[in-house]
């Protein structure tokens, strides 16, 4: 089985964020991997390969900032990488570059996380399979494959679907499909010489651009309510919040 | 003209569908223009007129045998047919589970520059420009779109439901699907139908680690019951199996935006707001006075779960009885 695994980098779930002129304040922000991308599409590919032989690649589109990123991933078991070199403004920019790479390298499966927790798009997965023509199951929650044909549980409203896939396919993956992996010492010391290859950018651009960012108004203080008068709470819903 | 996708699922039209029916039309009416629906998949055309209370005047029904499940890459093309025949300069959609991925798709396929949950109107005076919460919740960035096409997926309960009056023309669409389109075959679907999608709610009773078991989940239920709410949990609930996993909201989980958000014994986490700090009202029962999500609420009760979750029910009750 030939993996693809996107990664992306993103500030730490606890960053506080602010901006200066418009734009993400970086400085004193810890970068994590994107953790759905960590926790549930890589380890589920590397779990695959465990199963059933193969290869799992890395791709990263970013800078050289983001090799610590894609360490660790080769640490939890990927067996290589490539980044390709370029400062991303935009899902599109970054799936363009990914489809340039997967179109050369035929891989039986190219695996994202849910959505990353700075752009929130969920994005970068649907346009890579469109790219490359190829199915695109969001969600998943289980996935099984024998190489040829795959079995996947996806998430709809109030529910799931069972999925059978033949041939190639993208797949953006959830909890349930895999559980989190702490990458060992025998890990960390072998990602520091598995192979990462470099490739310069297609070209391609954007086809949006953020103008300027906002930060939610603050929130009044909370009400407090008497725990021997939720009578009020009631009252309050339906008077005032207007809810019930 | 203004292109919105009508979601839906056997033979069902979805809530989030009405509710981007009324944000297309509006976008129409800022752009002088027309919105119009296309359906994939099998709705009944009498089914689909109905959303002319919502201000669309005509549906495109693209009903076909190969279409009945969401596949994203069928679904896909048969909308870009319908961009090319109607020569719709956005596609609204909602960013529900199967807008996702088809608004991505679209926008690759189309070249369209894609805002993915939009939470208001663009603002269509000088460009075009969409806001989108980013940053979980902790920020909104303003998007601009300078290409030709454009898509916009709209975070479900983000606009609400604007009915108008009228009714829609419904006509069918040959949207060029045949069978050997479709790469995957959708073996079961399966619905837990006595429940509420979290997703699609408007209402949510949600409850956290400081329920110390399982066991405890039945003045939940009953709570979310009493109110015609869905049920949600924290992180740490379905990590360990009290709650099934799509029930998890926060940063990691679902992101839900309902009118209602009731807490129950969940700290407040910064990755837990994340995912539900857009709810419109938030109300939390936390024993712990300085627990942090007080500081994110509405309306709080410093109490014990165990007392306050069933005097609350039954004061619920006897407001719905007398109204
Ligand atoms: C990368 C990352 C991602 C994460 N993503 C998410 C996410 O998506 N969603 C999420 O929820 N968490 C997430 N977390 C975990 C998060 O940090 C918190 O650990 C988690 O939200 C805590 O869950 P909790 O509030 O249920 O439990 P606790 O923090 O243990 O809080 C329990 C609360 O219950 C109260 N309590 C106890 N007994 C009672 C009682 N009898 N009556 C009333 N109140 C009572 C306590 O005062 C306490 O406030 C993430 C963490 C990380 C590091």
């Amino acid at each position: 089985m030939k993996i693809l695994v996107c990664v992306s980098k993103v500030p730490d779930t606890t960053t506080k964020i602010e901006f200066t002129d418009n734009q993400f304040k970086a400085d004193n922000v810890t970068w994590i991997m994107n953790p759905t991308d960590e926790w549930y599409a890589l380890v589920r590919a590397v779990e695959l390969k465990e199963q059933h032989g193969g290869t799992v690649t890395i791709i990263n589109v970013g800078g050289a900032e983001n090799d610590q990123i894609i360490r660790k991933a080769l640490a939890i078991g990927a067996d290589d990488a490539v980044r390709v070199n370029a400062e991303p403004t935009d899902a599109y920019e970054v799936a363009s570059q990914i489809a340039s790479h997967a179109k050369e390298a035929n891989y039986d499966m190219i695996f994202t996380g849910k959505e990353t927790i700075d752009y929130n798009g969920f994005v970068v997965g649907g346009m890579l399979a469109e790219l490359l023509d190829l199915p695109y199951i969001s969600l998943a929650s289980k996935l099984d494959s024998d190489g040829s044909k795959a079995t996947i549980e996806r998430e709809v409203e109030g529910g799931n679907e069972i999925i059978e896939v033949s041939g190639a396919f993208v797949v953006s993956t959830q909890k349930g499909i895999a559980e989190q992996r702490i990458p060992n010492m025998r890990g960390i010391m072998s990602a520091r010489t598995k192979p990462l290859q470099v490739v310069e950018p297609n070209g391609e651009g954007a086809l949006s651009t953020i103008q300027s960012y906002e930060l939610p108004p603050q929130k009044e203080s909370v009400k407090l309510i008497d725990a021997e008068n939720v009578g009020e709470l009631v009252k309050l819903l339906h008077e005032e919040a207007k809810v019930i | 003209m203004v292109l919105v996708y009508i979601d839906n699922s056997e033979g069902q039209i979805k809530k989030a569908s009405y509710e981007v029916a009324g944000y297309g039309v509006a976008l129409a009416e800022q752009m002088g223009t027309e919105a119009v629906g296309i359906c994939v998949g099998n709705v009944a055309n009498d089914a689909l007129s109905t959303l002319g209370e919502y201000g669309l005047s005509k549906i495109l029904n693209a009903q076909n045998e190969h279409l009945n499940y969401f596949d994203s890459q069928v679904h896909t093309k048969a909308v870009a047919k319908a961009v090319e025949s109607t020569g719709a300069e956005v596609v609204v959609l909602s960013h529900n589970y199967n807008g996702k991925a088809l608004s991505a798709r679209l926008s690759a396929r189309l070249k369209a520059g894609l805002v993915a949950g939009a939470v208001e109107l663009p603002d269509t005076n000088n460009g075009f420009l969409v806001k989108k919460s980013v940053f979980s919740g902790k920020a909104f960035a303003n998007y601009e779109l300078k290409t030709d096409k454009k898509v916009i997926s709209v975070n479900p309960n983000a606009f609400g439901l604007h009915k108008k009056g009228g009714t829609a023309t419904v006509e069918t669409f040959d949207a060029g699907i045949s069978a050997d389109d479709v790469k995957v075959k959708v073996l079961s679907v399966n619905k837990v139908s006595d429940t509420i999608a979290l997703s699609d709610a408007e209402l949510v009773v949600s409850a956290g680690r400081g329920l110390k078991g399982p066991e405890n989940w039945g003045m939940i239920e009953e709570l979310a019951n009493t109110l015609g709410a869905a049920t949600a949990c924290s992180r740490p609930v379905s990590d360990v199996d009290w709650r099934p996993h799509h029930e998890h909201v926060g940063q990691t989980g679902i992101t839900i935006r309902p009118n209602l958000y009731i807490a129950v014994a969940i700290s407040g986490a910064i990755q837990h707001l994340a995912g539900v700090n857009s709810s419109k009202t938030i109300v939390v029962i936390n024993k712990d006075a300085e627990a942090p999500f007080f500081k994110a609420a509405d309306y709080g009760i410093v109490g014990d779960a165990f007392e306050v979750v069933p005097k609350l029910n039954e004061a619920i009750k006897a407001y719905k009885a007398s109204a």
